[in-house]
């Protein structure tokens, strides 16, 4: 009594399969009856905002104070006098760290006077500079910077653990930032206020690189990789 | 060492109710080191603030017999109770994961932005050392008055609202000391590179802090006193501040004994330490 039973069941199985398919043959062949052409209109402006429009509104674009070029600044045929044998050491002479250990960020205007020293002459001709010394040299006014990897207020980042202890070079979380021959435009996050380093140019939030994007996970996920899996704690990368 | 951690750190603090002279420095230095929020009118103490509160208690005799101490009590930073049972009263609880046991410092972390103030961890806190933030804290006043960004520390994040805080340790002093050993390429910490705020600050000196788990540091060899205790252990909370009194009666008020249950430790038998 095996046999018929089973047939039955492939029969049911056949008319299901049968009802579904003529349910979407009556769709696509009658596409404004069945509502099909309905559902579609609504569907494809749904995700054209949702994932094309929204993700462009949700950024405000902001141009930085001044013009910066990294590229020149390292090349020491150029700006002669920024000192190390490698190029981290070069990326330190200006980014450097305190005898305390604590990282002091984008350097400060005296740094930067000791080459640009004299607002009536500049060493080059070029628009930037020219802005940058009677903007802020002649005047002592420190550069008011915005910072693309700035992350919230609740997070602890070190950079002497990664850069030092753990001998991590700046590219793997900076990118190719220190070779830019100009700067991007700053990008905020309307809602969160958070530059969108942190979440990621890609808003599907896929990535290739290391640096696309800074999030915890992304944090968390090096920290599993490298073996530092105490480095997981909240109370490590939180404040 | 009562405890699973031995592979780690475990930060505690050892108080010295004798010499606590209640001036209340420590309450101070760490509302200010940790951007704790003021409200205009602070008068109505139970709406307070306070990491570190300072409480006073008597022996309830008539004079001349009166004697005062004043206890100061942070956050107990309670241990994992050594079966694997359960982690501290507030972590237990925790229904978003905002408060969790460090494992390497023994500290208990609070993540404000984690935090959903259901405020159950205040509930089973039995030591009242968690707060609940009523008012928006310094970083949503509206306006913000001028200037008041310089009075903050950068170091410890500010708190909004509907938040539950407490004593960390002055976790971020670690950090910084952490900091400072890699720039002078050590990997580990010295004792006195690491100690809270109240600490440092204290006047009589009455609060010291250190490792546990280090049998060098100053806190392991002062838990050892006979006149050692904790606040209300038979909980087997494990708390890791430790406090001292040679006084009974201060000893007596810390647990709830039934009556005759307390020992007063007789000054013959312990010498006199
Ligand atoms: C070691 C010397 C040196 C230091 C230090 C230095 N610069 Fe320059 N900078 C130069 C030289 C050389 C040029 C090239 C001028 C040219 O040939 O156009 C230049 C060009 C510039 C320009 C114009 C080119 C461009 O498009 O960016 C700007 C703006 C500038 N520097 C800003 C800064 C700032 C800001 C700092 C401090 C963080 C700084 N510089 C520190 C040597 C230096
Ligand atoms: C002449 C000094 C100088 C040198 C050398 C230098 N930088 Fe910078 N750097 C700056 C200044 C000024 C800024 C601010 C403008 C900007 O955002 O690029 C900056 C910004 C940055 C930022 C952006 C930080 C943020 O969050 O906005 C990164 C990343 C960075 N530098 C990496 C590097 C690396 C990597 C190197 C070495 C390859 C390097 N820098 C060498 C001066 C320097
Ligand atoms: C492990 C990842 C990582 C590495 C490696 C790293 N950085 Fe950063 N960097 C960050 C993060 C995260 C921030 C944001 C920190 C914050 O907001 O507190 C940051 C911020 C910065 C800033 C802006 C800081 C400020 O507050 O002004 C500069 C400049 C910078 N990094 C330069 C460098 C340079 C130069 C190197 C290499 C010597 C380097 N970084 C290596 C992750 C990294
Ligand atoms: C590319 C890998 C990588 C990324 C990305 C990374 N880290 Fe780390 N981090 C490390 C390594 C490796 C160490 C341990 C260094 C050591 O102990 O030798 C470390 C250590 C730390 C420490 C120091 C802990 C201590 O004991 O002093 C902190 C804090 C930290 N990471 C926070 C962060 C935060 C926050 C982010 C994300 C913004 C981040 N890290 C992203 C690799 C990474
Ligand atoms: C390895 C580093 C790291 C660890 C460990 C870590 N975080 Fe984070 N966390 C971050 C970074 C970086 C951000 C900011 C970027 C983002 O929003 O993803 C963040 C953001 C957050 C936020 C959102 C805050 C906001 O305002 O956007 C919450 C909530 C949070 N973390 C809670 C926790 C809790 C709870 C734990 C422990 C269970 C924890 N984190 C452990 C790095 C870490």
């Amino acid at each position: 009594m095996e046999k018929p039973r089973r047939s039955s069941l492939k029969f049911v199985i056949d008319l299901l399969i049968g009802l579904v398919l003529s349910y979407y043959a009556r769709l696509i062949s009658n596409p404004l009856q069945s509502g099909l052409a309905y559902f579609a209109a609504g569907l494809i402006p749904a995700l054209f905002i949702g994932w094309i429009l929204f993700p462009f509104a949700l950024y405000s674009k902001q141009p930085q104070p001044i013009s910066f070029n990294h590229a020149l600044h390292m090349d020491s045929d150029i700006a002669d006098g920024i000192e190390g044998d490698t190029e981290a050491e070069k990326c330190l002479y200006c980014h450097s760290f305190r005898d305390d250990g604590t990282f002091a960020g984008i350097p400060k205007l005296e740094l930067c006077m000791e080459c640009h020293d004299d607002p009536d002459s500049p060493l080059g001709e070029t628009q930037a500079e020219q802005q940058f010394m009677t903007e802020y040299v002649a005047q002592e006014k420190e550069v008011p910077w915005l910072l693309y990897s700035r992350q919230p207020d609740c997070v602890y980042f070190s950079h002497i653990a990664h850069v030092q202890k753990g001998e991590l070079d700046c590219q793997v979380c900076h990118g190719d930032h220190g070779k830019t021959l100009e700067l991007p435009p700053f990008q905020k996050n309307r809602i969160t206020g958070y530059s969108i380093n942190i979440w990621g140019k890609n808003i599907l939030g896929l990535k290739s690189n290391t640096w696309d994007r800074m999030k915890m996970d992304d944090c968390a996920e090096c920290h599993t990789q490298k073996g530092h899996e105490e480095n997981n704690a909240c109370f490590v990368c939180h404040k | 060492m009562e405890n699973n951690l031995a592979h780690g750190h475990r930060f505690g603090m050892v108080i010295d109710i004798d010499k606590c002279t209640g001036c209340g420095t420590c309450m101070v230095a760490c509302a200010a080191e940790n951007n704790v929020t003021v409200r205009s009118d602070e008068s109505d103490k139970q709406r307070s603030i306070t990491w570190m509160q300072l409480y006073k208690i008597t022996n309830g005799k008539a004079f001349p017999h009166t004697e005062v101490s004043y206890f100061p009590r942070p956050c107990m930073h309670c241990d994992e109770d050594g079966h694997g049972h359960h982690t501290s009263p507030c972590v237990t609880v925790c229904v978003a994961t905002a408060t969790r046991l460090d494992f390497n410092t023994g500290i208990v972390s609070q993540i404000y932005t984690r935090c959903v103030g259901c405020r159950y961890c205040q509930a089973a806190c039995p030591y009242h050392a968690r707060y609940f933030n009523w008012w928006d804290g310094y970083k949503l006043i509206q306006p913000f008055p001028k200037g008041m960004e310089r009075s903050l520390s950068p170091e410890v994040s500010v708190r909004t609202r509907g938040v539950v805080e407490k004593c960390t340790f002055c976790h971020h002093r670690l950090m910084r000391a952490k900091n400072k050993a890699y720039a002078e390429g050590r990997r580990e910490i010295e004792e006195s590179e690491y100690i809270t705020a109240c600490a440092e600050a204290c006047p009589v000196q009455a609060i010291t802090f250190g490792d546990l788990n280090n049998p060098n540091h100053k806190v392991s060899q002062l838990i050892k006193s006979p006149y050692a205790f904790r606040l209300l252990e038979r909980l087997n909370t494990k708390p890791k501040v430790y406090y001292i009194s040679k006084k009974d009666w201060v000893r007596e008020m810390a647990d709830n004994y039934l009556p005759g249950e307390f020992k007063p430790i007789s000054t013959a038998a312990v010498g006199s330490r």
